[in-house]
């Protein structure tokens, strides 16, 4: 494992794991106050794929999801992305570790429930602001590539808005753009759809399937369980800090094999 | 890499420190040229040193000539430092000037804590009434009334002897006679040049009874500070009282008293027209008629202009040190390591729970006890600023607070440093927040800059007083000063609305988010 720690090269076909796992999680464990809030947690995804993780709200989905690009620090447990992996062995975390995190959260972007787009900037300025800032990319194919990333999420006539004169629909469709423009290998979804009405959800979903058919790897944290049934490859199903249930979505939700999965899709289903 | 939101902000604040140590250097050394500096109150302070009033920008008085006639045969440049009466011991003693020459008494007191040249002028107290007043022209007639003095002088020492007189004591001479013209004194007893020229002027008053007491005026320097320079002071003085001199000087002002034929043994009387006095009756005339009121008052208007010129430029310096230093403040309170983050919070608590004025007199007067002299200027700006830092610094983290903790989250999301989601995602939003109460707290900047009147600037409020107590004219030109204020403080008024209007449309705009 430990090859893998200073590992920087092109060479991602370690022993550890196949090629195709583009993200891999092991062991995360996460408590907060002393209340254990992830338990021993892993999950690996392959590339191109898109993960649902659902569950009841409580169940550690969010934490887990935000311990993967370390806007929350897992205790224990390591995370491999791409070729940056970090181990967590429950130290404090250093200005070593940070940097770490700075250079493994360069292949992950992130959408939250809230959009959190920056309110004093317009859409096109929201969206080249990192390209700009973190990578130094010069202002006229900053905004080439903006442009284009508002077009494909279907904002291009929205460039020049500020954020709070969108729709919610249009809002969190800006900040998938802004997350593509870093050009991450994972997509990180922290409910994207919970604070939309059905029909803004549709858009916003529409363009993630758009991602899922170009190839994009995504995970989703989502309470929307048709989405997550219809579009997933596979879906993880967490309660009480755990991952109960990892399956093809068609199987889980005819089959589930916990009861757990069981109680909870049926209570969703009345 | 690493921690790479600390290193920037400690460059800032080496770099701001840096500049403020050169700055206070320049003025110390400058402080220290060659010139023959002396010091008195040029405010209300007729005829010993005042602003001519026929044209404001230059001095004159029977000890401002005194002093001219004493540079040259001293062969040395004078200069004229403008002190608050108050302040001008403290200064002396502080070494900010070579002497004081201001109609000071050579009491024993002051004998004491001073040292004195030989005296150069001897005088007594005389009373001054309204003109329709009778039956109070002797020191004993005073019984039963309210009489007004001046601070620490010997007319005050004599009347605190009379249990039966009222008295009130003034800082400036000219809000004594502006009250004995309204009724609220009854008589003024003061040192006989005084009543002369604020008395026997106005066409409302005049002096009444014989001089009483006897007092001598002296050059002060600091008690065994320079004896070679005070000797040579005596020596100048001794040969203008041999040569007439003196005499022609304090002739010129009408001043030339039997006491001092007295006191000199010069009984001579060269024909001397008292051209300074018949001058300043001319000058101070009450202006007849609307167009000679009008021409005096756009006389006025250079001399506000400079004033304001000053009150903005200590301002607008003192804020640039607020902002900056506030922000600093801010940044380490919320981001600092632990031990800076409480070093900030004492300053800012001990710079709001004490007075500005104690705060602005400690430097300008405190300081160079530890051999740190600032110029009446960086003393002023660096007063106000520190001050204001401690409320724009709470003001910024109010508003960094108000910044959702998303926003940092999102920065960070994308890969940007700590740093960076300060400089490009928080500070510029915490701003927005922060612009209306900051454009306010200049306003008030302005206001409070009048503050460093006390130190010897001369801004807009230091500007109203002189005009006012050379003219007794606290109407006129208090309108025109307080006019001056509102225009300055206008563009920041106007500012301030458009930025509440921004911000009220971004609140509007993401009330749309939920």
């Amino acid at each position: 494992m430990s090859d893998h720690v200073q590992s920087a090269g092109p060479d991602i076909s370690g022993p550890a794991f196949s090629v195709e796992t583009v993200l891999r999680a092991d062991n995360i464990s996460k408590s907060f106050d002393g209340q254990p809030v992830l338990r021993n947690v892993s999950l690996s995804v392959e590339r191109g794929e898109l993960v649902s993780i659902i569950g009841p709200s409580g169940c550690g989905k969010s934490t887990f999801l935000r311990c993967l690009n370390f806007l929350e620090i897992p205790d224990s447990g390591s995370v491999t992305i791409a070729d940056d992996m970090i181990l967590r062995d429950g130290g404090a975390w250093r200005a070593r570790d940070e940097a770490l995190a700075h250079s493994l959260r360069a292949h992950v972007g992130m959408v939250f429930q809230s959009f959190n787009l920056f309110p004093h900037r317009t859409v096109l300025e929201n969206v080249m602001l990192a390209p700009r800032v973190v990578k130094r990319t010069s202002v006229a194919v900053a905004e080439v590539e903006a442009r284009d990333l508002l077009e494909k999420v279907g904002l291009g006539a929205a460039a020049t808005r500020y954020p709070g004169t969108l729709s919610g629909g249009q809002q969190q469709r800006a900040a998938i753009a802004r997350a593509l423009a870093m050009r991450p290998e994972v997509m990180l979804y922290d409910e994207p759809t919970s604070a939309l009405d059905p029909r803004m959800s549709e858009e916003v979903l529409g363009v993630m399937r758009a991602l899922d058919a170009e190839g994009m790897t995504q995970i989703v944290v989502t309470h929307d369980l048709r989405f997550a049934r219809a579009a997933s490859d596979r879906v993880a199903f967490m309660e009480g800090g755990e991952i109960v249930e990892i399956d093809d979505p068609e199987k889980m939700y005819e089959f589930p094999r916990d009861s757990r999965t069981r109680h909870f899709l049926s209570s969703l289903r009345r | 890499m690493n921690n790479s939101g600390v290193r920037p902000v400690s460059v800032w604040f080496r770099s701001v420190m840096l500049s403020l140590m050169t700055v206070s250097l320049l003025f110390s050394v400058s402080a220290y040229a060659e010139p023959l500096r002396w010091a008195s109150d040029g405010t209300s302070n007729v005829p010993y040193t005042f602003h001519d009033p026929s044209n404001e920008s230059r001095m004159e008085g029977f000890e401002y000539d005194i002093m001219q006639e004493i540079g040259r045969r001293l062969g040395r440049e004078t200069e004229f430092v403008q002190n608050d009466w108050d302040g001008l011991i403290p200064g002396l003693q502080r070494g900010f000037y070579d002497m004081v020459i201001d109609g000071i008494e050579m009491t024993p007191e002051h004998t004491q804590a001073l040292d004195f040249s030989k005296p150069y002028y001897v005088t007594s107290e005389r009373i001054v009434v309204r003109r329709d007043q009778a039956g109070l022209d002797s020191f004993e007639r005073l019984g039963g009334h309210t009489v007004g003095t001046l601070k620490d002088t010997l007319a005050e020492r004599m009347l605190r002897d009379r249990p039966d007189v009222t008295i009130r004591s003034y800082d400036e001479e000219s809000n004594a006679f502006a009250d004995l013209k309204a009724g609220r004194l009854d008589a003024i007893l003061l040192d006989g040049p005084i009543a002369l020229y604020y008395g026997e002027s106005d066409p409302e008053l005049r002096l009444v009874g014989p001089p009483i007491g006897h007092l001598s005026y002296g050059i002060a320097f600091r008690q065994g500070g320079n004896v070679a320079l005070r000797q040579r002071v005596d020596a100048a003085l001794a040969e203008m009282t041999q040569d007439g001199t003196l005499h022609r000087i304090l002739a010129r002002w009408n001043l030339w008293t039997p006491e001092m034929a007295e006191w000199s043994g010069d009984h001579s009387e060269p024909m001397i027209e008292p051209v300074e006095w018949t001058r300043y009756l001319a000058a101070t005339a009450p202006s007849r008629g609307l167009k000679a009121r009008a021409e005096r008052y756009i006389g006025f208007l250079p001399l506000i202009f400079r004033g304001a010129l000053m009150t903005l430029a200590v301002s607008a310096c003192a804020m640039v040190l607020a902002v900056g230093l506030g922000m600093f403040l801010a940044l380490v309170r919320r981001y600092g390591p632990r031990w800076s983050a409480i070093l900030a919070g004492v300053y800012i608590e001990v710079v709001r729970g004490t007075p500005l004025l104690i705060q602005i007199l400690f430097i300008f007067y405190g300081l160079p006890a530890i051999g740190i002299r600032l110029s009446p200027f960086v003393a002023g700006v660096l007063g106000l600023g520190l001050n204001y830092a401690a409320y724009e610094a709470e003001n910024y983290r109010a508003g960094l607070q108000s910044v959702a903790r998303g926003q940092t989250e999102a920065a960070t999301a994308l890969n940007m440093t700590h740093f960076q989601a300060l400089r490009y995602v928080v500070v510029p939003q915490a701003f927005r927040v922060v612009v209306p109460v900051m454009t306010n707290d200049f306003i008030s900047l302005l206001k409070d800059s009048s503050l460093v009147s006390i130190i010897t600037l001369t801004e807009l409020s230091q500007t109203y007083v002189r005009l006012s107590s050379t003219y007794f004219d606290y109407f006129g030109t208090g309108l025109m000063v307080g006019a001056a204020y509102l225009l300055l403080g206008l563009p920041f008024v106007r500012l301030a609305k458009i930025a509440e209007k921004r911000l009220s449309v971004g609140e509007r705009r993401s009330s749309a988010d939920h």
